[in-house]
């Protein structure tokens, strides 16, 4: 196999990002803009982080790759496995179950054949329960990268709500994907 | 109904471009206070207007602000906490989507009452779409000369920069969100010294809630003197009430606090009542952290007395009869919700997002998970109850941070006021799993 390293290569669009947000923060800092840039990472290299992809970060902020191995274990928004080409993060928190999040999920298992943390056998959907997202007025809902799918509660939406995924590309925030797995 | 101090213009087409928001009177409280007022003075202001924390702990801004440590030639920041976490809480999300500029303009005119020339917003990770939102805002504040060095010709330099999270609840708790900003995980840390005096890179700093801040330029606009004149008793001005479950209505209601909260759930300005006919069943006022009460003492407490939404009233009987207005997340439940359901699922969520450094809390939330879930699932034990009691006890309050008192106050304020709904989960296995399965307050009836 090839040397996988020489591989990750940010855009330079997303490379502009990544310099603008270490200069927020005070010299020495740097390492302060580790959150924002494994969000671009994330983006950027098909919605997980590899370790190789980390160490690439490690090598940009100037520090050990232990230091982003174990911020990227803590938050869990980053995926630290390959994922489907969309990843659906379902909200499984108290008030959108009392609105039928359940339910939500459910009918998402049976109709995608798989199970919470899996990946539909096209590759096309990872279905990951999340924790509370904030739109609590107006659940059950999910996200998908950076959008909000809300109020879904019927059959009928989640079923077009699948068909208008099936059929959207992903979109990174620069329209740009340097690096394919 | 009352005065609408966050949400006059939120509605106003265009309100997140700078042009409208100017239009509409935006960023006058920052030439105010940049141009006629001294930073000591804005913090008066602050302190007189009585505005308390509105992220959950309700402590006094002026208070917190006036603790601030100013060492000659370290720099101060300013940090807006917008990790909105809690559940029930969409306030922040709803209020930074619609008008981001109100907040910057918060930053600014409370950044100069700080003395500080660098702030961040911290934003959870999930709300990467109002980052966007956000940093739109704050360049056409920069274009306009309100950020950046010698805002408005007043010599103030001010930096304004947002920072997303990764997903981690506990980054909503003031410590572990500086450790995250500074690119660390999410560890709370120990007090003291508090963020005051050794805050982000180890400089005194002040952490304020997203609606917080948003409130400070009404109050260099009119003064602190009349915005103490909204509310009731020490709960002055608006609040930002989150409402969400079983209701006609969930949305982002500003209120006056002290509005009657039977008022708040049965009125069609509010809630517009419980949906579907049903009937109240309980309530946690204040988010997923605080107790949940029943029916009769959500909208009357223990004395008999009209229950009002104001810090006060919400908590008047302590934990015994009373909760908490907290960050103002109010989830209502019907009569078809299962307590028992509702108090695991919550617990699971505080198992899941205990960052684990201190043992009761990482230990005890799993056990209380563990527990809840065999009552659920029909495999409860008549003891468990009691040591459901004896294991929140025990993390209350032996650990560094809130988190372990949010992960109990749930689990013993469930089974204070619906304790037979888990003893028929125990008793009657068999009914309480059956598909669609509710206590119905009639446990002695139920056959075996």
């Amino acid at each position: 196999m090839a040397d996988i390293k020489n591989e990750v290569k940010f855009s330079d669009a997303a490379m502009a990002d990544i310099q603008r947000y270490i200069s927020h923060y005070p010299e020495g800092r740097q390492k302060s803009a580790i959150l924002p840039i494994l969000h671009i990472a994330q983006a950027e290299f098909g919605g997980w982080v590899s370790p190789e992809v980390m160490d690439k970060v490690a090598e940009i902020l100037n520090i050990q790759p232990i230091e982003v191995y174990e911020v990227a274990t803590f938050y869990t928004m980053f995926n630290l496995k390959p994922v489907g080409k969309h990843v659906l993060e379902v909200c499984r928190t108290g008030p959108c179950c009392l609105r039928g999040a359940d339910q939500l999920i459910d009918m998402l298992k049976e109709k995608l054949g798989v199970e919470e943390g899996g990946t539909s056998a096209d590759g096309m959907f990872t279905l990951k329960p999340v924790e509370c997202l904030a739109s609590c007025g107006t659940g059950p809902m999910l996200q998908v990268r950076e959008k909000f799918y809300e109020n879904l509660d019927t059959e009928e939406r989640v079923d077009a709500f699948l068909d208008m995924m099936r059929k959207s590309e992903v979109e990174t925030p620069y329209h740009v994907a340097a690096y394919k797995k | 109904m009352g005065l609408k101090i966050l949400t006059e213009h939120i509605n106003v087409p265009g309100i997140e471009t700078i042009d409208v928001y100017r239009k509409h009177g935006g960023y006058k409280s920052v030439e105010k206070a940049l141009k006629m007022m001294s930073p000591e003075q804005v913090v008066v202001e602050v302190k007189t207007s009585g505005l308390r924390g509105r992220g959950g702990a309700g402590f006094p801004t002026g208070m917190k602000w006036s603790f601030l440590a100013k060492p000659e030639g370290v720099p101060r920041y300013l940090v807006c906490n917008a990790d909105e976490s809690e559940p029930g809480t969409f306030k922040d999300r709803w209020f930074m989507e619609r008008n981001p500029h109100a907040l910057v303009e918060g930053m600014i005119t409370s950044s100069y009452a700080l003395g500080a020339n660098t702030s961040y917003i911290y934003i959870r990770g999930e709300l990467m779409f109002i980052l966007r939102i956000l940093e739109k805002a704050i360049a056409e504040a920069y274009a306009a000369g309100l950020l950046g060095k010698n805002i408005l010709g007043s010599g103030y330099d001010l930096d304004l920069h947002v920072a997303p999270g990764g997903g981690a609840y506990i980054c909503g708790e003031e410590t572990a969100l500086l450790e995250s900003l500074e690119g660390k995980r999410g560890n709370p840390r120990n007090k003291p010294p508090f963020p005051a005096v050794k805050g982000l890179f180890a400089c005194p700093t002040v952490v304020n809630n997203v609606e917080t801040i948003a409130s400070v330029p009404w109050i260099v606009n009119n003064t602190g003197a009349e915005y103490a004149k909204v509310g009731i008793g020490r709960s002055t001005g608006t609040k930002l009430i989150s409402a969400s479950g079983n209701i006609n209505n969930p949305g982002v209601y500003e209120i006056d606090l002290g509005v009657p909260v039977e008022e708040f759930i049965y009125s069609d300005e509010y809630c517009g009542g419980i949906w579907k006919g049903r009937k109240l069943k309980a309530v946690v006022p204040g988010g997923s952290s605080v107790p949940i009460l029943p029916a009769d003492l959500i909208l009357k407490t223990a004395a008999g007395e009209q229950r009002l939404m104001s810090y006060e009233s919400l908590s008047d009987g302590g934990f015994v009869s009373g909760s908490m207005l907290g960050s103002g997340a109010f989830i209502v439940f019907d009569d078809q919700q299962c307590i028992v359901r509702n108090t695991w699922n919550y617990s699971r969520f505080y198992h899941h997002e205990s960052c684990g450094q201190c043992s009761p809390c990482r230990e005890g939330t799993g056990w209380m998970e563990k527990v809840l879930h065999r009552i659920e699932y029909g495999h409860g034990h008549q003891q468990d109850i009691d040591l459901l009691v004896s294991v929140a006890k025990q993390i209350e309050g032996n650990t560094i941070c809130p988190l372990g008192d949010a992960a109990a106050w749930p689990v013993a304020a469930a089974i204070r006021h619906f304790r037979d709904e888990f003893e028929w989960h125990i008793k009657y296995p068999r009914e309480a799993t059956a598909p669609g399965a509710v206590y119905q307050g009639q446990l002695a009836t139920v056959s075996a």
